[in-house]
């Protein structure tokens, strides 16, 4: 099984282009393209270079400590981790249903995280493409350059960022490596003080969300017709909906639709993910492949994340966010949307949403309730998945008598993604590269149509001196022919 | 109130070397409890530094960045660092110079800024701290009590 650029017949004779790290994307990645002499694209492949051992990490931990510690794996969504691991964990400890307490602090926390995330990504990762142009100089597609032309919106991206934190910091305790949320609940509630300070600044990160769904849906309207085109993938939907199909980004049931909309799988409690989702393995990525069991890894791979969701789901429990997706699906004219620049729109509107929640959570008292823990009869396994700022994550644990972990399982958002993204990539390439001598400019463009996914490719190693940016065009016998490196 | 020193620590403790940074500010934390409890010095503690790190840095005299670094000499390297904008500020793991360009663009001219770049070896996933960088922080510690006490100088 092999997808068209995938893999090249002689790549020993091609010339080699590699873009390591991608910038602006979590942590280490790395792009490898293969010409011939007339430049024509041969391979286009997005590879992870290190492998994590994230499973092997866990596996012999006291599972109360769990929670904690995954929030190591990964510096960008900590929080992230932190709740599925704690979902995971209250099936161990018998909470099948939290207190109303716990369920809504642990609500506020991951919707903060998405606030601060998605606004992180589009104002300062992504609005510098979207906003100077893909081959923009480089010295002004950053996000200096977005500060420099777009003072409030960049002003805006950096207090709702910090806004989303400071709601991490209330509910989990601390800004980082917070212990807020454990097996089976909380161990601290919002307090009425700290729901009035957060209500205070609100109204204007609510304003600023709607504004934001106005700047991407009016960039994309700007730009239609490349950004409709623009590494464009026909694939499958994952996410999971709320009971009802609404959009649920805590809790619910997984739910696929095929390339047209059509439902492949709907209804399917977590605990079984493993009857719907396999995993591929190639020898050039340590991220593996996942797909739809039934339709194979050829037909059964799938975007995950915020244009999965707007789309997978039947509304947004949000006045203002549903009406952004009604819009949405009437551009398309109810079309399933596949271009990885509209996951921009889409995130927006989850960012909307994400306002609409926080507010209406930090007006309900439950959150100041004292009731935090639940308990029943201890289980020896659990599977936690929640819909992540960057696609579905899931955790799976298994625990012994001795309380310690005796497997993990971790399918990280960016890896339900994967075979998107090579798609997506190797769309462009065939676009704008193919027969063209490769500048920072056009390599740029690939780079875009990853970014577009927000993929977390981290490790949340970054010590100085370890986190170079340079384009290397290496000659088949392993010479570097030219060097591209960035400002 | 605003503490006028602020130590931003960064790096992730599970993550062998990388741990300096966090274990730096622990042991600070404890060994100038009386200057945090006064309100005169102030620790941050992170993964790494984004965006929203400019807004830490309002209305302080000082800032010191404390990293890991495979690149400082041994057992430590102590500079100044200037507001400059550089690739990092496409990045979530941005420098100490990247950020301290976009507090002066959003919020106004930074405070001085120092780089404390403890030197490390290994970062793999689940290490401990290595002996060397054990030995390299114990000096970075005292480095840095005395200079709250003395004043800084490169």
């Amino acid at each position: 099984m092999s997808f068209d650029l995938e893999k090249a017949q002689e790549p020993d004779k091609l010339r080699r282009i590699v873009i390591e790290p991608v910038s602006r994307v979590e942590g280490h990645g790395k792009v490898t393209i293969l010409l011939d002499a007339e430049r024509r694209v041969h391979q286009v492949r997005l590879h992870i270079v290190e492998f994590r051992g994230f499973e092997r990490f866990i596996q012999g931990r006291p599972y109360w400590e769990v929670p904690v510690m995954v929030q190591r794996l990964c510096g960008i969504c900590p929080v992230s981790h932190h709740l599925a691991a704690s979902k995971a964990l209250d099936l161990v400890v018998g909470a099948k249903r939290l207190t109303r307490t716990a369920e809504k602090v642990r609500r506020l926390m991951h919707y903060g995280q998405i606030l601060q995330s998605h606004a992180l990504h589009f104002y300062h990762l992504a609005s510098p493409d979207l906003l100077f142009g893909f081959d923009a100089p480089v010295e002004k597609r950053n996000v200096v350059g977005v500060i420099a032309e777009h003072p409030e919106l960049a002003t805006q991206g950096v207090l709702l960022r910090k806004y989303g934190q400071e709601i991490i910091r209330v509910t989990a305790g601390k800004r980082v490596h917070g212990t807020g949320s454990i097996p089976g609940g909380v161990n601290k509630n919002v307090s009425r003080a700290e729901r009035d300070a957060l209500l205070a600044d609100w109204p204007k990160i609510f304003e600023w969300s709607r504004g934001a769904v106005r700047v991407a849906t009016d960039l994309h309207a700007a730009h239609q017709e490349q950004f409709d085109g623009f590494g464009y993938v026909r694939s499958n939907l994952l996410s999971i909906v709320g009971k009802d199909g609404e959009l649920d980004l805590y809790d619910g049931v997984l739910r696929a639709r095929d390339a047209d909309g059509a439902i492949l799988f709907d209804g399917v409690d977590p605990q079984t993910y493993r009857a719907q989702l396999k995993e591929n393995v190639r020898s050039w990525s340590y991220m593996k492949f996942p797909f739809i069991g039934a339709l194979g890894p050829e037909k059964g791979f799938y975007k995950v994340g915020p244009l999965a969701r707007v789309q997978n789901c039947d509304r947004i429990p949000t006045p203002l966010a549903e009406e952004a997706r009604q819009a949405f699906v009437a551009r398309s004219g109810g079309k399933i949307v596949h271009a990885p620049l509209a996951y921009h729109t889409a995130r927006m509107i989850e960012m909307l949403h994400a306002a609409e929640v926080i507010g209406d959570l930090l007006r309900d008292d439950d959150l100041s309730g004292d009731d935090l823990v639940a308990k029943g009869p201890r289980a020896i396994q659990g599977v936690g998945i929640l819909e992540a700022p960057r696609g579905t994550l899931i955790h799976h644990y298994e625990v012994d008598s001795q309380d310690l972990v005796t497997m993990c399982n971790l399918i990280v958002s960016t890896t339900h993604n994967n075979q998107a993204m090579n798609e997506a990539i190797r769309e462009v390439a065939r676009t704008y590269l193919d027969g063209k001598e490769p500048t920072e400019g056009l390599l740029n463009h690939v780079e875009v149509a990853i970014r577009a996914f927000d993929p977390c490719l981290s490790c949340a190693t970054h010590a100085l001196g370890k986190m170079p940016l340079v384009v290397e065009i290496v000659g088949a016998d392993g010479v570097v022919l030219e060097e591209i490196a960035r400002a | 109130v605003t503490a006028p020193v602020v130590v931003l620590a960064v790096g992730n403790p599970s993550r062998g070397d990388d741990a300096l940074g966090p274990l730096f500010a622990a042991r600070v934390a404890s060994a100038l409890a009386e200057d945090v409890a006064a309100g005169r010095l102030e620790l941050l503690e992170d993964f790494q530094l984004s965006i929203e790190h400019a807004l830490d840095l309002a209305g302080r005299e000082r800032v010191v960045f404390v990293d890991a670094s495979v690149a400082a000499p041994a057992p430590f390297s102590f500079a100044r660092v200037l507001a400059e904008r550089d690739a990092s500020a496409t990045t979530h793991a941005m420098s100490p110079a990247a950020v301290l360009d976009v507090h002066r663009r959003i919020v106004g001219e930074p405070p001085e800024a120092w780089l404390l770049a403890i030197r490390g070896e290994r970062f793999e996933l689940g290490e401990p701290l290595g002996a060397g960088a054990a030995e390299h922080l114990e000096r970075a510690v005292a480095f840095f009590v005395e200079a709250m006490r003395v004043g800084f100088e490169a």
